[in-house]
């Protein structure tokens, strides 16, 4: 049990921790935005047939350009501290506005592929850890494993080709509308976003479970006659929890930053695709703001997770910190 | 007869001698048997046949009976509940046997009590306060608490039969003396019979009616407490006496020569032949049987039942002996 104090003090400590990796982390990505190749000055001047160096000057001063790394950083910095995202410069909407049409799709579709891989994976694993050592063991692993080696664009146009194509049941293109809409179109890209976690998680979930399993408690449970079915969800995959929170939580966050290929597939106007826009075009306010989403996304789960493991297991206590 | 192991034979691939060789043994309704021996002797296997807990791939021959059922015919749904309601097992290390993220109070529910019986068995074993330890989880309690939930929850199901492995040689000797009042008291309200396993055999003598000493996976002596104590008939359990320290004699400790023999040592005869100062040739070659005793005990050693009776403890012919 903790005192509010401890508590207090815990949160402090991981909110500072939290802060302090964002910060890093947005510098490392202010400066890999800056150092990436081309000028975006040239772009923004509309192309290298009608440029001069005068206007060129123009336009570095207009957007700021000219400064060094560290003032343009800090600036950038200060504004996005205050909520201000600054302007595209491809589109001259503001960065944030352009984030918050795109997010709520790739919010979905993550949520969706989770959803997928938790439920699938963790189900799997549960089935290889039972009947362990059988054909089934064998067939999930077996199963799991070939759905991991397809890359998530061959399994996207295998799945549109057959679901889509022949038998019609999906959607190829889009992201719909109202929730049966979203899930009808969604369905597809989740799905093949999930494909490659489903091997991760199954495999975390049997290992998890096989050591779980191997405790003397779960012994001592079945001589006395504690049913099997209670024994596998009370002692063995309750036990377990710990690794496959941590791994679906991480590959969760991952995902975060890895829809550009399935968003790209599907045709759906997510995050990942204006990512991709954005840095093809040098338009740095916006690749600035998504990769900083992506990484507070991250940690943010991360973190999540972390904050959850004394609850499932009451050992851990925050002492280690 | 409560529990009856009969000519039991338990053999695992692999190894060069069976776990448990011909063991016959047996539990009355009420009664409290000890069961000695040192480790890998075959005290726990024997105790978890009656739970119908054998290794995997194990090959069995003989009988084991709870209340005449036959326990290793038992499969599925019989066997769970033959486990969970007639026979209930006291394990070594109690923090082992506690689902370390579960609550007391699951424990005990698990086993059959309901939650206001819970806090009742854990008031019965002895622990203050019940009504908060079932809230509570093992890493938040001691040894010794732990040892007793051990207990409440073996007794919670009310079973006919307890088996006790072990179950105090962790703890301190006062713990262990006021767990295991505890225990008997608690057997004895309830009126379940005790298969009570430990490698003290002071400790099985003064705690038991009768003690089985098992060597090698056979019982090698079956006697009363008292019997086995004043008059040990197998020179394995003279062995065992002699080499534990008691309070007012002078004499000297005198280990038992060689080392406890292990899964891969076979056996033409007796298999205490090479560590016995009683031995002769013969020894060797002769197989094991139990030879009844006046006193109802019976032995199974060669020179016992040559001189139709224990023959005299010499010790000082022992000190010399050394292994063959």
């Amino acid at each position: 049990m903790f005192t509010p104090l401890q508590l207090a003090r815990r949160l402090a400590r991981r909110l500072a921790g939290l802060v302090a990796t964002l910060v890093a982390a947005s510098f490392v990505i202010f400066a890999a935005v800056y150092a990436a190749p081309g000028d975006p000055a040239v772009f923004l001047a509309g192309g290298r047939d009608k440029l001069t160096p005068e206007r060129l000057a123009q336009v570095r001063a207009q957007y700021h350009l000219d400064e060094p790394l560290v003032v343009q950083y800090g600036r950038w910095l200060w504004d996005t501290v205050h909520l201000d995202l600054g302007r595209s410069f491809k589109y001259s909407d503001q960065v944030a506005d352009l984030i918050a049409a795109r997010l709520p799709t790739t919010l979905q579709l993550v949520a969706y592929a989770t959803l997928l891989y938790v439920v699938l994976g963790v189900g799997a694993g549960i089935l290889a850890a039972v009947k362990r050592s059988t054909w089934v063991d064998s067939a999930v692993v077996g199963g799991t494993t070939l759905a991991a080696s397809v890359p998530s664009f061959v399994a996207a146009i295998a799945l549109v080709s057959v679901f889509g194509v022949q038998l019609g049941w999906f959607p190829v293109t889009g992201a719909g509308d109202g929730f049966t809409g979203t899930l009808h179109h969604l369905t597809l890209p989740a799905l093949s976003l999930a494909l490659g976690a489903l091997a991760i998680i199954s495999r975390v979930t049997r290992q998890s479970m096989a050591d779980a399993a191997a405790s003397d408690h779960v012994e001592a449970a079945r001589a006395s006659g504690v049913p099997e079915r209670d024994i596998v969800r009370r002692h063995v995959l309750r036990n377990a929890l710990g690794p496959i929170v941590t791994m679906c939580g991480l590959v969760m966050a991952g995902m975060l930053a890895g829809t550009v290929v399935v968003e790209t597939a599907f045709g759906i106007s997510g995050i990942g695709s204006l990512l991709v826009n954005a840095i093809n075009t040098h338009d740095f306010p916006v690749a600035q703001a998504v990769l900083l989403l992506m990484v507070t996304g991250y940690v943010v789960v991360t973190t999540l997770v972390d904050l959850a493991h004394p609850l499932l297991d009451p050992r851990v206590k925050e002492a280690r910190t | 007869m409560l529990l009856s192991v009969n000519d039991l034979t338990v053999t695992v691939p692999g190894t060069a001698r069976p776990l448990l060789d011909s063991v016959t043994l047996h539990v009355a309704e009420g009664e409290v048997v000890g069961l000695v021996g040192e480790s890998g002797s075959g005290k726990s296997t024997t105790a978890k046949a009656a739970l119908g807990l054998l290794p995997a791939h194990a090959t069995t021959t003989g009988s084991v009976r709870v209340s005449g059922t036959d326990v290793l015919a038992l499969t599925g749904e019989e066997l769970r509940r033959h486990r969970s309601t007639t026979v209930a097992m006291i394990h070594q290390d109690p923090r082992a046997a506690l689902n370390p993220v579960r609550r007391i109070g699951d424990f005990l529910t698990e086993r059959g009590a309901t939650k206001e019986e819970a806090a009742g068995l854990l008031a019965a074993v002895g622990l203050p306060d019940p009504a908060r330890r079932l809230r509570q989880r093992p890493h938040e309690l001691s040894g010794g608490m732990l040892q007793r939930v051990v207990i409440a929850g073996a007794l919670a199901a009310r079973p006919r039969l307890l088996l006790a492995d072990e179950a105090t040689s962790a703890l301190d000797v006062t713990t262990q003396a006021e767990i295991l009042t505890q225990l008997r008291e608690a057997r004895a309200t309830q009126g379940a019979g005790l298969l009570f396993i430990t490698h003290d055999l002071h400790l099985a003598a003064a705690y038991c009616d009768r003690v089985y000493v098992m060597y090698a996976g056979r019982v090698v002596e079956q006697r009363t407490a008292k019997a086995l104590f004043t008059a040990p008939a197998h020179p394995y359990t003279r062995g065992l006496l002699s080499c534990s320290p008691t309070l007012g004699e002078t004499r000297t400790l005198t280990p038992i020569p060689g080392r406890p023999p292990s899964l891969s040592d076979a056996f033409d005869g007796c298999p205490f032949v090479s560590r016995c100062g009683d031995a002769e040739d013969a020894c060797g070659t002769w197989r094991p049987e139990p030879h009844g005793l006046e006193d109802g005990g019976e032995v199974a050693c060669r020179r016992a039942r040559a001189s139709a009776g224990p023959p005299p403890v010499r010790r000082n012919e022992k000190e010399g002996a050394s292994p063959k």
